[in-house]
């Protein structure tokens, strides 16, 4: 059965709770938007290969609060020295879903490595994560992002196809506050430190 | 005497409450990342490359904490597109970087990134301060952890002194 991103993502985020959430750059930020826009999403408007480590740093800042990714192959194959630094690191509340079309989506579905068979469940698998899969079972998926033992990676297949954009809004300071604001309450606008 | 460094700086990182310490690692900073493993407080992330460093932090500032980002020189030219995020959301990273290149380099490959290094973090939107003393180090620490502002402070390689290629 083919699954479709669009679906899938809803799918994943249907009742998200606490859930924390970023987006890598491309179809995926247009995904979790498509979904349903919230202050509790970070989608990347830039930064290509660094939503991982997005959620790593929010992962290691929020030890309480899950944390899920959720990006593209191409922006995945771009920081995968990524899944070896949170290898380490051994983040329990922290997920990477990889919406995987097998093409640079935004530049003309051009083929990615998956394409060729590059497994990047597999490259995770190896550097320590604890769950790690090629999988369309959503509801298993679900259970693991809110409730998994991490850190967890999982691949999902879907459909390569063009969609019609579903835009977050684009100033990165206020997507920052807004995000702050909604999890760290009136102490987001309050200095870090005294002076 | 030479000032302490790395020790005033861990107690800078310390006071401005930095729990997150990323790094690649350089000679220069073996001592402030060592000092920085060894307190329960601050988590040390070691990176595969410094752009991931970016990412980090700004994913630690979305969830209420600072981050440092250790590093030399020629790291600066791993980051250049990705810091740019530094400045679109307004996230205060400091880094410290050790630099190479500088009088009395061995290496002449490390030449064009060390002369580029303040250039290129200034086109990016970060602010430099050059630390060519030791004892200018921590204080310039302590001012970018106020500012919270994207702030690189670059440590003179007299100050580290020249990596030797005879050990």
């Amino acid at each position: 059965m083919t699954l479709h991103r669009r679906e899938v993502v809803k799918t994943l985020l249907a009742e998200r709770g606490e859930l924390l959430v970023v987006a890598g750059l491309g179809s995926t930020s247009w995904d979790i938007t498509a979904a349903g826009d919230a202050p509790l999403n970070f989608p990347l408007w830039g930064a290509m290969g660094q939503a991982a480590m997005v959620g790593l740093g929010l992962a290691l800042a929020q030890p309480k609060r899950s944390v899920l990714v959720i990006t593209g192959d191409g922006e995945m194959l771009m920081g995968m020295g990524s899944l070896a630094t949170i290898g380490v690191q051994q983040p329990s509340n922290l997920t990477l879903v990889v919406i995987d079309n097998e093409r640079y989506g935004e530049t003309g579905m051009q083929k990615t490595h998956t394409a060729h068979g590059v497994d990047l469940a597999g490259v995770a698998r190896a550097c320590g994560f604890k769950y790690s899969k090629t999988t369309s079972s959503l509801k298993a998926l679900r259970s693991i992002i809110h409730k998994g033992a991490g850190p967890n990676f999982a691949v999902v297949k879907v459909a390569a196809e063009k969609l019609p954009l579903v835009l977050p809004p684009l100033d990165g300071v206020a997507l920052k506050e807004r995000f702050r604001r909604a999890l760290l309450g009136d102490s987001a606008d309050v200095l870090s430190q005294k002076r | 005497m030479q000032p302490d460094w790395p020790q005033e700086v861990h107690r800078a990182l310390s006071t401005a409450q930095v729990r997150i310490v990323a790094y690649v690692p350089d000679a220069g900073h073996q001592r402030l990342i060592e000092l920085c493993q060894g307190d329960r407080k601050m988590r040390s992330v070691v990176l595969t490359t410094e752009e991931e460093g970016i990412g980090l932090a700004c994913g630690a500032w979305l969830g209420g904490e600072k981050s440092v980002l250790l590093m030399q020189s020629s790291g600066v030219g791993n980051v250049i597109n990705v810091a740019g995020m530094l400045r679109t959301c307004g996230i205060p990273l400091l880094m410290i970087v050790t630099m190479r290149g500088e009088q009395g380099e061995f290496n002449s490959w490390q030449v064009p990134m060390g002369e580029a290094t303040p250039g290129v973090l200034q086109a990016m939107g970060v602010s430099v301060r050059r630390a060519s003393r030791a004892q200018e180090i921590a204080p310039f620490v302590a001012d970018a952890l106020r500012h919270e502002q994207a702030t690189a402070v670059l440590i003179s390689q007299g100050v580290i002194g020249i990596k030797s290629f005879r050990q």
